[in-house]
């Protein structure tokens, strides 16, 4: 869950100069006296600095001058990681003992906090109490508290009542001994005022200096003869101009003496070295050390070793550099599916590869896709009016750009008004776009299939499912409502979604704030998107709906008709689909055509003969209700006529 | 001991300064530990008597880091000079990769000088390895004396060197010629790397 300490960053290694000297000595005065000093004390500078070394290397000294210590160091996003992980396994409360025990906390990355009030809240409360119990807290951060975007006024003043401390960009002379040390700790040494000239370079971080450094040792090795620093300047593209006055006045400077004997011992030795052993031999030693570094079995370049003149090295070189990263794209494929099983050994040996695809492939056939929209819901079917007008709107733009326009987008609107099909319709959209996986499901069955997951024991896997998905629609949001372990996997599914602009798009009854039952940080991010509101059908969208569903049952469209059925006191799209659906099964009862006045008389009560054979049409849904034509009942539409199915009246309920 | 090990991706270099009593292999090691960072050499071993005379042997470890992928570490022994312990200077010579002959470049130890070269080519005899095979150079320390006190390197090299290895002239106490010659001997030691065939 933390990292551990990095043994080489410790203070020695900390090469100190004017621009980081106040930062050091303050992080000494904490390693010596944790808890005492400067609590919190905040470390702040532009990444390569040493922000992390110098972290670390509090650790260290305090763990050397104490080692009964509880020292922890880990990364902002480890914290978040681990919060909430404990959170999803019901250990909040074990969480926040565990770190208020420690007694060193060193926390790296702080800037990650914009944007995370929960995490916020926790780190102040974790902040308070080390403060009291006398616990020394270090945190490290790009950019000062102040600026550090959304960050709590209260985190703020809190950073800053201990040692708010900066590094700047090392000077040139500590930039020459950071020069110096990295290269003698790398056992390579360079002529006078080549490190110099390299330093005479203001590069904005240690890090670009390390890579400057990591060239001319590369440069060397492979020309097998010590580097001057006007080579040097030629490899790091320093103008020329300006190098030789730095080499030439290097030279002449007094305080430049001949290089140490061992330092010149040393190139000599690896002159001699490079040039003795076979280059072969060489660049298959370095494979080796290269990718046993990093973990993976290294036995098949081992085996070439052995022999005294293998063919095609190169070849086998490259045949395994190949496979390493079949193993590194096969692993990552994995990790994304099942976490858990990313870590196994199986990614890390390339002399068996058919176990490595093996394992991955079972791996994929466990991980289903998660639910994907309703084909039965094209947009095209979608019939545009006045009503929906503004969500189909924002529905296009969602489609046009996922993730950066509306996010979240929710539809609200009553029962029965096209939510459901405009959600899938989106989907549909959204996973024809390459390499899209849209989740498209209800509520319901993303509460069922989390129960389902915790149930086996299978909610990493369930929760990977979800995060490789590049939208997630939900349909009747309202359902969370109680369900607080849903509520919570949501929200932090929806925070993953929302930082990586992934779509999110909801539907629900009414405007989330005046839902019952959902967390207020559920209400709120829903509130943060787009709430866009589906009214009830008017006149033209009425028509158009009709003009579509006569269509679909081939029943010829009569002007008549049309208008008839257009002015019924219908409040939703499915209840129109209802009504037409009446209207056609009486005609095909009585084997007659569509009227005006066929319809009148099924939906105002003039006796309709009963369906013979209780014939319906297929391929046709209804809305469950339907009048009966039976009796001399006067409003015929609020009577029950006809069941549907069972299926179809579970479809009904759970639409 | 082997050489170059290939598996491990190790240089480990066993290089022994052989030669007459009181003639400068300890001021060698001096030198040389004097010079090496602290991150890179590890602690000098002296085993010596209460008059500074090495009683065993000396020995410095010196990690060079990586070279070339491989972890490249010299071993840097002496030997006791005196006649009576050629038990330990024959132990001492065992598995070494090269040989440093310290010769006393006073004109009246020069008998000294020749009957330490021909113990030295018996005990690796001893060892099964013609001294014709082991890499060795020659060092004529103490070359800062009066000129009428000492023989010059080229009276040094006709008494001593009939085999024509390298050989440098030295003031081992203050360091002149320590580092050329551990840079001669490593050298011809290195060279048999590509052979790859392990001395004794």
């Amino acid at each position: 869950m933390t990292s551990s300490l990095n043994p080489r960053f410790s203070f020695e290694t900390f090469v100190v100069g004017a621009a980081n000297r106040l930062a050091v000595t303050a992080g000494r005065t904490v390693a010596e006296n944790p808890g005492s000093a400067y609590n919190p004390l905040f470390i702040y500078s532009g990444s390569g600095l040493g922000k992390t070394h110098l972290l670390m290397a509090v650790g260290h000294a305090a763990k050397t001058i104490a080692s009964q210590l509880n020292i922890e160091y880990l990364t902002l996003d480890e914290y978040v990681e681990a919060f909430h992980a404990a959170i999803a396994a019901g250990q909040g409360d074990n969480f926040r003992r565990r770190f208020q025990n420690v007694d060193v906390l060193l926390v790296d990355d702080v800037q990650f906090l914009t944007n995370r009030k929960e995490m916020q809240a926790e780190l102040l409360r974790l902040t308070e109490a080390l403060q009291q119990s006398g616990h020394q807290i270090v945190l490290a951060s790009d950019r000062p508290p102040a600026e550090i975007a959304d960050l709590d006024e209260r985190l703020i003043s809190r950073f800053s009542g201990g040692l708010v401390v900066d590094m700047g960009i090392p000077d040139y002379e500590t930039r020459v001994a950071i020069l110096r040390r990295k290269a003698e700790e790398r056992g390579t040494s360079f002529q006078p005022g080549v490190l110099e000239t390299v330093a005479k370079v203001e590069y904005p971080n240690v890090r670009e200096l390390m890579g400057a450094l990591n060239r001319l040792i590369a440069f060397q090795a492979v020309n097998d003869a010590p580097i001057n620093a006007e080579a040097a300047s030629k490899v790091l593209g320093i103008p020329s101009a300006a190098s030789s006055s730095v080499a030439s006045a290097s030279v002449a400077s007094p305080r430049v003496a001949a290089p140490d004997e061992f330092s010149q011992f040393l190139t000599d030795v690896t002159v001699t070295v490079g040039k003795a052993v076979e280059a072969w031999r060489a660049r298959v030693a370095e494979a080796v050390l290269r990718w046993e570094g990093e973990g993976y079995r290294t036995g098949r370049l081992e085996k070439l070793l052995d022999q005294e003149t293998p063919a095609a090295v190169d070849e086998a070189i490259s045949g395994y550099v190949q496979d390493v990263e079949r193993l590194k794209a096969l692993e990552a494929e994995v990790a994304v599916l099942d976490p858990q099983a990313a870590g196994e050994k199986v990614f890390r040996d390339p002399d068996h590869m058919d176990e490595a695809e093996a394992a991955a492939a079972k791996v994929r056939d466990g991980a289903a896709p998660p639910p994907a929209p309703s084909a039965a819901f094209p947009l095209e079917s979608y019939v545009a009016g006045a009503s929906n007008e503004v969500a189909l709107s924002a529905a296009r733009a969602v489609i046009a750009k996922p993730g950066k326009k509306y996010n979240p987008l929710v539809i609200v609107g009553r029962s029965g008004l096209g939510k459901t099909h405009l959600l899938n319709a989106v989907g549909l959209e959204l996973a024809k776009k390459k390499n899209a996986v849209v989740a498209c499901l209800s509520t319901q069955g993303f509460v069922d299939e989390l129960i389902a997951a915790i149930d086996g024991n299978r909610v990493d896997w369930w929760r990977a499912r979800y995060r490789r998905a590049t939208a997630l629609l939900l349909d009747d949001i309202q359902l969370l409502a109680g369900k607080e372990r849903t509520q919570e996997e949501l929200f932090n599914l929806f925070n993953q979604f929302l930082d990586a602009d992934r779509q999110l798009v909801f539907t629900a009854p009414a405007h989330p704030n005046t839902l019952e039952g959902l967390e207020e940080r559920i209400v709120s991010r829903l509130e943060g998107g787009l709430v866009t509101e589906i009214a009830e059908p008017d006149k033209e969208l009425r028509r158009s709906v009709l003009e579509r569903l006569l269509t679909q049952q081939r029943v010829p469209i009569e002007p008549a008709l049309l208008d008839y059925l257009t002015d019924r006191p219908i409040d939703s799209v499915r209840s129109l689909t209802g009504l037409v659906q009446r209207v056609v099964e009486a005609a095909a009862a009585q084997d007659g055509p569509v009227t005006a006045g066929l319809a009148r008389d099924v939906l105002e009560g003039a006796p309709a003969p009963t369906p013979s054979g209780g014939r319906r049409t297929a391929g046709f849904r209804t809305s469950g209700i339907v009048v009966s034509s039976a009796g001399g009942v006067r409003s015929r539409e609020k009577m029950v006529w006809d069941w549907p199915a069972a299926a179809d009246r579970v479809i009904e309920d759970l639409r | 001991m082997s050489l170059v090990n290939f598996t491990t991706r190790e240089i480990t270099c066993k290089i022994v300064y052989y030669g007459p009593g009181r003639s400068g292999k300890t001021s060698n090691l001096h030198y040389v530990y004097g010079r090496v960072p602290e991150t890179r050499r590890g602690r000098m071993v002296s085993l010596a008597t209460q008059t500074d005379r090495t009683l065993f042997f000396d020995f410095l470890p010196i990690d060079l880091g990586q070279i070339s992928g491989f972890s490249t570490r010299f071993q840097l022994y002496t030997v006791p000079g005196q006649v009576y312990y050629n038990a330990t200077r024959r132990l001492v010579l065992q598995g070494a990769d090269g040989v440093v002959f310290v010769g006393d470049s006073q004109a009246r130890q020069l008998d000294e000088n020749v009957e330490s070269l021909q113990n030295l080519q018996s005990n690796l005899l001893e060892h099964g390895v013609d001294v014709r095979a082991m890499p060795l150079v020659m060092q004529y320390n103490k070359q800062d004396l009066p000129p009428e006190l000492i023989l010059t390197q080229a009276e040094l090299d006709d008494s001593l060197n009939f085999r024509g290895v390298p050989s440098f002239p030295a003031d081992a106490l203050h360091g002149k010629g320590v580092f050329e010659t551990l840079k001669g001997i490593s050298e011809l030691v290195l060279k048999r790397l590509a052979a790859g065939s392990p001395a004794a």
